[in-house]
Parts: C-alpha cells; sequence; structure tokens
C-alpha cells in the first residue's frame, strides 16, 4: 500500500533572472513498512524534498499525495489533521520543547489532536518503553544525553500510529554507536508497517533503507536496485 | 593477508588441530572470512619452521595432527598485537585512478563515472547492514568484521563526494596561476628520525 506519493514534484524559489529551482520533476513512492534513504550533497534539494513531502511546504509543480489523497485538494484543517496523525517529523531544528518532560513531549502530538491527557500520556509511556526509556519519562531533555533525545524525538514521530515518517538526518551528531541505535528505531517502526523517508549525506545511515535514491541539483539521477538476501553476500565463491 | 598471527592467537588458548584452527578462525570472524585448508597447513608449517609452534611430531601429517605454541611464538604475537603495522606506503587505488583518469578520456562524464561507483558502494554496504541488523546483536565477532566493512566502504563513498565536490569547482572558478615552478619531491609520509 503506498502511503507516500510523489508526483513530477517542483519546486522553484525567486523569479527571472534570480530564479532557482530546488527540485525539477522528483518522482518517488514509498510503501507501508518500506524505507527509502535521499542521498545527495548540499543544495541537492533532500531537505525541500522532505518538507514539501510532509505537507510544510508547496511544490510549484507536481503533486503529493499521503495514503492515496491529494495534498492539493486538502484544506488547511486537513493539513493540519493530517500532520497531527498521520506523518511524524525529525527534523534537526524540531526540538523536544525544554519546558516539558519527556513523557510530555512525546504525548504532545495526541494530544493536540484532541486525545484526553491520560490517553495520551499511557500512550507515550508505551512508546518510551518499547525504547528502552522508560525511566527517563520524567526528566527533561536537558537531562538527557544528546542520544537519548534522538531516541524520544523518534518515539514522538511514531506515537498514535503514524503512518508517515520523515527524518531529516536523524543521527546528526550522534556517535556510530547511538546512530545505530536510531536506525535500528527507525527500522523497527518499518517492520511495523509505518514508511518512512530519511535524507541523509551518510552511506552508513542511507544502507538501512530498502532503497537509496540519490539527488544532484534537484533531480533524481540514480537509486540503488532491489536488493538481494543478505546471503548473497557470504555465498562460497562471492567476488567483491 | 597473512593468518599466522592469528592462528598463533588460537593456539595460545591451547593446543589445537589444524582442521580445529580453521573451524574457529571461522566461527570468530563472523564466517565472513573463509579460509582454505591449503592455506592452514602451509601457514603451520611455516610457523613450526620459524620455531613459533610445535607439533605432536608422530610424522603423521593427517587431521589428527596437534599443534602446540611455543614461547618464540608467545613473544612473536606480543609483539605482533602491540605494533602498528606499516600503513605509511599508500596503496595504489583503482577508484582513485579511474577518477583521475576518466578527467582525460574525451567524451567521459567524470561526475557519471563517480556516480556508478557510488551506486554500486551503496548497494554494498546495504546488504552488510542487512546482515548486520539480522545477526550483530548476537554474534560480537561478526557485527566487528562488518562494521570494518562499512566504514571502509563508506570511506571511498566519501572520498568520492568530496571528489565531486572538488570537481564541480574546478569546473566553474577560475584557473589559479601557478606558482613558480618547483621541484616537486616524492611526497612520503611516516617517517620519523
Amino acid at each position: 500500500m503506498t502511503v507516500l506519493e510523489l508526483r513530477g514534484v517542483s519546486k522553484a524559489y525567486g523569479q527571472g533572472a534570480a530564479l532557482v529551482e530546488a527540485l525539477h520533476e522528483v518522482s518517488l513512492t514509498v510503501e507501508a513498512g518500506g524505507m527509502v534513504a535521499v542521498m545527495g550533497p548540499s543544495g541537492s534539494g533532500k531537505s525541500t524534498l522532505l518538507t514539501i513531502a510532509g505537507s510544510l511546504e508547496e511544490p510549484s509543480a507536481g503533486e503529493v499525495l499521503i495514503n492515496g489523497a491529494p495534498l492539493s485538494r486538502m484544506s488547511r484543517n486537513d493539513k493540519a489533521r493530517l500532520r497531527r496523525r498521520t506523518v511524524g517529523y525529525v527534523f534537526q531544528d524540531f526540538n523536544l520543547l525544554p519546558g516539558l518532560t519527556v513523557a510530555e513531549n512525546v504525548a504532545l502530538p495526541l494530544e493536540l489532536d484532541g486525545t484526553r491527557a491520560r490517553t495520551a500520556r499511557s500512550a507515550a509511556r508505551a512508546a518510551l518503553d518499547g525504547l528502552g526509556l522508560a525511566d527517563r519519562g520524567d526528566r527533561y531533555p536537558s537531562e538527557l544525553s544528546g542520544g537519548e533525545r534522538q531516541r524520544v524525538a523518534i518515539a514522538r514521530a511514531v506515537v498514535g500510529d503514524r503512518r508517515l515518517l520523515l527524518a531529516d538526518e536523524p543521527s546528526g551528531a550522534l556517535d556510530s554507536v547511538n546512530a545505530e541505535a536510531v536506525m535500528r528505531l527507525i527500522h523497527e517502526a518499518c517492520k511495523r508497517g509505518v514508511a518512512a523517508v530519511v535524507v541523509t549525506h551518510d552511506a552508513q545511515l542511507a544502507s538501512w533503507a530498502d532503497r537509496v535514491v540519490f539527488l544532484r541539483d534537484g533531480r533524481v539521477v540514480d537509486q540503488t536496485a532491489p536488493l538481494p538476501g543478505p546471503e548473497s553476500l557470504l555465498a562460497p565463491g562471492h567476488t567483491p | 593477508m597473512s593468518v599466522r598471527h592469528a592462528l598463533l592467537a588460537l593456539l595460545s588458548e591451547g593446543p589445537k588441530y589444524g582442521l580445529q584452527l580453521r573451524e574457529e578462525f571461522e566461527a570468530r570472524t563472523g564466517e565472513v572470512w573463509p579460509l582454505n585448508v591449503g592455506q592452514v597447513y602451509t601457514t603451520l608449517q611455516r610457523l613450526e619452521r620459524d620455531g613459533l609452534i610445535e607439533s605432536d611430531g608422530d610424522g603423521d601429517d593427517g587431521p589428527q595432527k596437534g599443534f602446540r605454541i611455543t614461547p618464540g611464538g608467545s613473544e612473536e604475537l606480543a609483539g605482533w598485537l602491540r605494533t602498528p603495522p606499516d600503513l605509511a606506503s599508500p596503496p595504489r587505488d583503482e577508484l582513485v585512478m579511474k577518477v583521475l583518469v576518466a578527467l582525460r578520456v574525451p567524451g567521459t562524464d567524470v561526475h557519471q563515472v563517480i556516480q556508478v561507483h557510488r551506486r554500486y558502494l551503496v548497494e554494498l554496504m546495504q546488504q552488510w547492514t542487512r546482515i548486520k541488523e539480522l545477526e550483530g546483536e548476537s554474534d560480537l565477532g561478526l557485527a566487528l568484521v562488518v562494521d570494518a566493512e562499512l566504514f571502509r566502504l563508506d570511506a571511498v563513498v566519501r572520498w568520492l563526494d568530496t571528489a565531486d565536490g572538488r570537481l564541480k569547482r574546478a569546473a566553474t572558478d577560475p584557473p589559479q596561476t601557478a606558482t613558480a615552478a618547483l621541484p616537486r619531491p616524492r611526497r612520503r609520509v611516516g617517517t620519523r628520525s
């Protein structure tokens, strides 16, 4: 089941001689349970792709569909509801709110959507439990390590049965042990049916995805072939 | 790559048979580096010749022949563990050569050459990450070996990204005037007096 589809999405800023094309006719689909990584250098348009996919920005041309519904035909309220219920964001500057505890942070999207506080809090604690962060619920973000904060951000992005996870450099400045823990979490969410798009310049992180799409100057220039089974790397007579 | 020190390490745990050494080597390295039986026995012969191990010595070269490490072998092993290998001479790297050469071959888009290799490397890394994901948490040897391979491939991807960027900038920047021709020394690192 296709959760996210971008059809010929283009995005331009400015006008005339100052026109900058951040994206040019990008098409992409992500199925439930699938993880797509988007790799490319700075300025390739990968972060713009994510904000447009998440309905935070409108494309100049083309269409975005979430669960088959085109965003262009949605009202502002519908889009807001989509952002509260269906889409989870793990963005670089979308930090945890420092004045709320960890559990309150994770519960927040549910409460904003009208879920009752008690239900929201227990969903939040369940999510934190699943990430081995049960004892952190009553702490404040400033009391957590960078790795723990990032895992909480992911808990917040998948709480309440969200179906689409959009992540921009989710392992940010973390060391490789913590970075791997973060990718495992996202991968586990995908195993539960979440569709994920991860933007990254880091090939090790991208390698967790089923498919890697390469962006350059706003265009998709390449993508990886479908994966064979992992046993092929260890088969006798394998030549690298 | 010589496995003599790995075999010495396994023997430092206690006497073992040739086939047992092969099995243990492979099991402890996540079954990623298969060892050829002939290679094991040749290496054991050399170790014995060098006095680093000794065998049951009943003249029988069958699979029941046992081997033991000698004091000389233990010393050799200890020295190897604490001595960094010679990494001072960069090996000739085929991919680096390919990119340098692609700049000169008429009609070649070096950025395409780079992308073809980048995609191939990322596809390999996907397979290794899958293995790590499935078995890495229960097999420490495997996790270490796969991590090493992932970092190795990742380093190449990062070099390709840097090369891509440098080449793009060089194509658009105005050419720099060269400073007066200086004699070009052979570039050497690593030697300390």
